[in-house]
């Protein structure tokens, strides 16, 4: 899963011998796996979160988020689709809205 | 094992074998289990330790990472490791690959010449270094009642590091900033996963970047800095909330007007008020960028509900941090507040850094006792009693309080 390759190094010293503990410091190219826990939404309703949030952030963002009150779930897929711009079509919001309410809160 | 207001609950996971429903809904890679206590749940988390340049960490969301510091790291001393520095990042397009010869750090906008500089250009620098705590506007977001949304943090987004790298009014420097600048817009790799979606962004007034203190780091601890908390540069503003810190510096834009982009306008603002607090559901308040932190305490080796010894003395210590100013002192309460004994200050790493205390008490009535740690910063800004509220989650500096048992 994890992968690390290093490029070719650049070494740069530093001049700066006024400073205790001065030391050559060499940056090296980087290259990283991020893992992704491709956990989805389940139950009645699920496939219409799962078709319209999980493209931008996994599900656990949702999953972790307490109880909260349907306005508030509300003015969330709101700030999704016009600040954030997720494509969602607006006959989906009250659909979304209603499995995000419902959802049974994880331990 | 329970330290800080959570709870490692390894049973849960490795030791119960009966627990056939739990071990299928907890992947291979989640190596134990932890409960942030937030009130009403959802509190429990995975440690996870998959993530590249990363030990165990806390896991918030996986895409964009969002992953905490587990709070036990805060015990071994004022440096919170690099594998161990808790992640946060808004859009899920990240930078996972950079060359550190082909990078390059522009400086552009309202200057005499626009500059791209290559890490050597930057590294050429005079060089500067300083220690500073990092943490996030919404640090214990997920400790807030009544409850709001977003990243359900507990107390570890937050962390202390020595920052190496040059001032940012050096580099600015090397462009010319023009009479008539007023601010400076700071952009890093990361990008929307929609193309409308509003670029991460942010800026600081003209003033405040040239004041010699904020700085674009390249180490941190000695080393360069992971991939996902900011490779390979990152913008360091001491005392001020990690919003700002923009990670993987790429484009600094003078400005001859004020940034009304989205992430300065709108989002990562905070009411007018005293300890940005609110009541919930209260409207028509005016909004301002949030900015300084504010003064922090927390006892890092005695557990909620642990049991202390009555009659014997008890070595506390902890962490504190005063915000935007140095720490002044740091008491700690055993009477809910009536009383205060003044704890002994570790060596201080310079004023923007976590700062260790460490006090001894003898409790010696039996029964339930709470700990109360309560710092006051150089400027006489002290810790609240009463917690504050906004509907972001912002800014929590309440006295933090700490059950034991004395038996």
């Amino acid at each position: 899963m994890q992968r690390t390759i290093f490029l070719p190094l650049l070494l740069f010293a530093f001049a700066a011998p006024n400073i205790a503990g001065a030391q050559t410091l060499t940056l090296k190219s980087d290259s990283i796996d991020v893992p992704d826990r491709a956990t989805m939404f389940t139950g009645p309703g699920s496939d219409v979160v799962n078709n319209n949030c999980v493209a931008c952030h996994s599900a656990g963002m949702i999953l972790t988020q307490p109880k909260l009150p349907e306005a508030t779930w509300k003015a969330e897929a709101e700030k999704m689709i016009h600040v954030y711009k997720a494509p969602v079509d607006d006959k989906d919001v009250p659909a979304i809205v209603d499995y995000l309410t419902k959802l049974k809160a994880a331990p | 094992m329970s330290i800080g207001n959570m709870v490692f609950d390894r049973r849960r996971v490795l030791g119960y074998s009966g627990l056939a429903l739990l071990a299928a809904s907890r992947p291979a890679w989640a190596q134990s289990i932890v409960r942030l206590g937030l009130p009403g749940g959802p509190d429990e988390r995975s440690i996870v330790t998959n993530f590249p340049h990363k030990g165990p960490m806390i896991l918030q969301r996986s895409r964009p990472p969002l992953l905490e510091t587990p709070f036990e790291v805060f015990d071994k001393g004022v440096f919170t490791p690099n594998d161990q520095f808790y992640v946060r990042w808004h859009w899920a397009v990240i930078p996972t690959e950079v060359d550190v010869d082909k990078f390059r750090l522009a400086v552009h906008g309202h200057v005499n010449q626009t500059v791209s500089l290559s890490l050597k250009d930057v590294m050429a620098l005079p060089r500067v270094e300083m220690a500073a705590v990092n943490q996030c506007s919404g640090n214990s977001r997920g400790l807030f009642e009544p409850r709001v949304p977003g990243a359900q943090w507990a107390n570890g987004s937050m962390g202390n590091a020595k920052w190496t790298g040059v001032r940012l009014k050096d580099v600015l420097d090397r462009a010319g900033v023009k009479s008539g600048a007023v601010q400076v817009r700071l952009n890093g790799l990361d990008e929307p996963v929609v193309p409308d979606g509003p670029d991460f962004m942010k800026s600081l007034d003209i003033d405040h970047a040239r004041d010699g203190e904020v700085m674009i780091a390249y180490a941190m601890n000695g080393e360069q800095l992971p991939l996902l908390n900011g490779f390979p540069l990152r913008l360091i503003v001491p005392g001020w909330y990690a919003t700002y810190w923009v990670k993987a510096l790429s484009d600094i834009e003078v400005l001859d007007k004020p940034d009304d982009n989205f992430w300065m306008k709108t989002a990562y603002t905070i009411p007018d008020t005293p300890h940005a607090d609110i009541k919930p559901g209260q409207t028509g308040v005016k909004m301002v960028p949030i900015n300084k932190m504010v003064p922090r305490s927390f006892i890092t080796n005695v557990a909620p509900n642990q049991k202390l010894p009555a009659g014997t003395p008890t070595q506390v210590r902890g962490i504190a941090f005063g915000g935007d100013t140095g720490v002044a002192k740091v008491d700690l309460s055993s009477d809910d507040g009536k009383s205060w004994q003044a704890a002994k200050l570790g060596k201080d790493e310079g004023k923007y850094s976590f700062r260790q205390w460490e006090l001894p008490i003898t409790l010696t009535d039996k029964g339930n006792k709470t700990l109360m740690i309560r710092c006051t910063n150089t400027d006489g800004d002290i810790q609240p009693a009463q917690p504050n509220w906004n509907p972001s989650g912002f800014m929590r500096n309440v006295i933090e309080a700490t059950s034991v048992i004395v038996s």
